[in-house]
């Protein structure tokens, strides 16, 4: 019996991992070879995919990227033997093998729904040692890591949790942001998708943690093949004591759901996000009160992302320090990188803080899949700065990103190559900001539409000295008068793209 | 516990104003009664009439609303917030495009143009035929491989102009 992994994760399906899943049955089937078909999650070498994974006593050998008419010829040299696919063994990768993958440490291992491959794999090691824990010392543990808020804004877990932990309610909630609506990333997809489980596992502890015994995940719409996998673990864990009541005969008790978002990019801010879980409108709230204090329902609620939730498990079975070790100043632990865009070698890379752009972009990413010169890199989403060649050596850091106006927020790097037009970028910025404003603020809501005319008429040279005056002026009033970071950012790609590559907004040749 | 002839009656007396049919509003019902007790009930709700009939037709919305012990106009307010939820009929395909930073770094918006000139519409239409339904989406979670699009909520990336029209079954 030869086992056979093909991935069920998403990207790998867009580009045919399903048709190449049932190729392989049936050239098996036809060959009468007796394999073992596992639909496992993806090591996030998604240039690679459809990667197919062949078990020997060596370890996996790879093949990929396979389309469903390589596979007669995989069977012809007899799986796990040589072919012009093949990638040697998997985990000896460079790509993958000089990687710290903590969160990730079963990308690509593991069936995603299977609750007997997670615990076979570390999984519900940390939730174990929570169990025997006190409050306090879980939230100890927590904040001792040094673990910050992965959904962009970086705040410590540890002490939000503190203030929930405090906080008076008969009702608490553990909300677990998966909006994930920053266009590069795509690590809440990978998690929610490929393991399941350890979501699961990250919010039963944080709710323990707390005395919150509700949970839900606000998934965004976009993703169904990650709604079907959380339900599916979510299923699996209930009917065997993981979630419920009672949770391994501890007492505990802890509740969870999955709730789809409806396509809205600000339902991924917090207060926001919660008005949609009530049911209404997604309208930012004003803050104070903060969730932590008056959350869902008016209870108090630790609302995390994904990647913060599911670092939590790892801290727990291996402890603050383990996790503390890895990364660089205030940056503790790491940090899983998504590239994307024009990138040869796109997928996710999880690092240790400290790691450079430059060694981000070219160790890894080999490039632009143009072939192209890079010429900028457009990081922490929507909201984040266009990023020129000058500053690529900067090191993977929440505090130095900030202080040239960067933001490395959820870890996406989107790559242009020199044919990007940076006017346009920049117009686009003020486009979706003016799409997605939730209405409450004037400068968000028609400044982002001036915005765009004022960059129109700057492109077609019309007044351009004034229009540009205008554009900055229209930027700080965003900056200044937005309640939330939607307005109060959008400004940074804009200017950014001003201040770096100011050619592109001088007007066009007329064709001639 | 007995019902008499007298109790019976249709579940939601509207009915006789809209443009629903029976099986539409049996469905609505179904929804209602399944998910209505939930906290925050409103989006599951939507999503499950959208879900079951393609859309969420205007005449839901007092059905759902009586159901909620909300407003006619709260509803509405919610319908009409979120991009996902439509009003009309879509076609026999929905087509979702990327039209995000990762996928314009990699040919997004030339398959935009393409797509639209492709199938004669703009977003939020539908072709003449019924056929497809365009939408934008603002990332799909496929930024490494793009461009991508949903076609009923299937994945694809890497989508070229020729890979769209095999797609749609048209050979360029
Ligand atoms: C416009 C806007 C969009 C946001 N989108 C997301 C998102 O998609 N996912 C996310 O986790 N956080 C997002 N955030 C940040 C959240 O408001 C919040 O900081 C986060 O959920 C807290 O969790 P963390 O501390 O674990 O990062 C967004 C913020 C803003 C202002
Ligand atoms: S900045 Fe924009 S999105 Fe944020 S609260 Fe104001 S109007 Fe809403
Ligand atoms: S930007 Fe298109 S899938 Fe993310």
């Amino acid at each position: 019996m030869i086992t056979v992994y093909v991935s069920r994760d998403s990207a790998a399906i867009s580009l045919g991992a399903d048709e190449v899943a049932v190729a392989i049955a049936a050239e098996a089937a036809r060959q009468g070879v007796a394999i073992k078909l596992i639909r496992n999650s993806s090591r996030g070498l998604f240039w690679l995919e459809p990667l197919v994974e062949v078990a020997t006593d060596a370890g996996r050998i790879g093949y990929g990227p396979v389309q469903a008419e390589d596979v007669a010829s995989l069977f012809a040299v007899g799986l796990g033997n040589a072919h012009p696919l093949c990638l040697g063994l998997v985990e000896e990768l460079p790509y993958l093998k000089t990687q710290e993958r903590l969160t990730f440490a079963r990308a690509g291992i593991t069936d995603p729904v299977s609750l007997d491959d997670y615990l076979a794999h570390d999984g519900y090691k940390g939730l174990k040692n929570a169990l025997a824990m006190e409050p306090a010392a879980i939230i100890a543990a927590v904040t001792d890591s040094g673990l910050r808020g992965r959904g962009g804004a970086a705040f410590p877990a540890g002490i939000k949790w503190k203030t929930v932990l405090g906080a008076e309610g008969a009702q608490k909630y553990i909300v677990c942001n998966g909006d994930e609506g920053d266009s590069g990333t795509y690590a809440d997809r990978m998690v929610c998708e490929g393991d399941p489980y350890l979501l699961i596992e990250g919010m039963t502890i944080a709710g323990i943690a707390v005395g919150a015994t509700r949970g839900y995940i606000y998934l965004r719409c976009e993703y169904p093949y990650g709604e079907r996998a959380l339900n599916e673990a979510i299923a699996a864990a209930y009917a065997n004591n993981w979630l419920g009541a009672n949770i391994q005969g501890s007492g505990k008790h802890f509740d969870l759901e999955v709730r789809m978002g409806a396509g809205a990019y600000i339902c991924g801010e917090e207060t926001a996000l919660l008005e949609s879980l009530e049911g209404k409108r997604g309208m930012v709230r004003f803050k104070p009160p903060l969730p932590a204090i008056k959350g869902l329902f008016g209870c108090p609620t630790v609302i995390n992302n994904v990647i913060t939730l599911a670092s939590v498990p790892v801290i727990l079975d291996k402890g603050a320090a383990f996790y503390k070790d890895f990364g660089t100043g205030r940056s503790r632990g790491t940090l899983p990188v998504q590239l994307a865009g024009n990138i040869k070698f796109g997928g996710l890379v999880e690092k240790a803080f400290g790691v450079s752009l430059r060694d981000l972009l070219h160790t890894y990413g080999g490039g632009t899949l143009s072939g192209r010169p890079i010429r900028a890199v457009q990081v922490g989403g929507p909201l984040g700065s266009y990023i020129p060649e000058s500053q690529f050596d900067l090191p993977l850091d929440y505090e130095a990103y900030a202080k040239l106006n960067n933001m490395v927020g959820h870890g996406g790097i989107t790559v242009f190559d020199d044919t990007v037009d940076m006017a346009e970028q920049a117009r686009f910025s003020m486009e979706f900001c003016a799409t997605e404003s939730c209405g409450k603020c004037t400068p968000c809501r028609i400044g982002s539409t001036r915005g765009m005319e004022v960059i129109d008429r700057l492109v077609a040279g019309d007044q351009p000295v004034k229009q540009e005056a205008l554009l900055r002026d229209l930027c700080d009033t965003m900056l200044a008068g937005s309640l939330c970071a939607l307005g109060g950012m959008a400004p940074f790609p804009v200017l950014s793209a001003l201040n770096h590559f100011p050619d592109d907004f001088r007007p066009r040749a007329t064709p001639a | 516990m007995s019902t008499s002839t007298f109790e019976r009656k249709p579940p939601i007396k509207l009915a006789e104003l809209s443009s629903l049919s029976p099986a539409d509003i049996a469905t609505i019902n179904g929804v209602l009664a399944r998910l209505k007790e939930l906290p925050g009930a409103l989006l599951p709700i939507l999503h499950g009439i959208q879900d079951a009939l393609g859309y969420v037709p205007k005449d839901a919305v007092p059905i759902v609303a009586k159901s909620l012990n909300l407003s006619r106009a709260e509803v509405h307010g919610v319908v009409s917030f979120y991009h996902w939820y439509r009003t009309e009929k879509p076609g026999e395909h929905v087509i979702h495009l990327c039209r995000a930073e990762a996928c314009q770094a990699v040919g997004g918006r030339a398959l935009e143009t393409h797509v639209k000139t492709r199938l004669g519409i703009d977003f939020h239409e539908t072709t003449a035929d019924g056929r497809y339904t365009l939408e934008p989406a603002y990332c799909l979670g496929n930024c490494a491989v793009g461009p991508s699009l949903l076609i009923d909520m299937q994945l694809r990336g890497r989508v070229t102009s020729a890979r769209f029209d095999r797609l749609i079954g048209v050979s360029a």
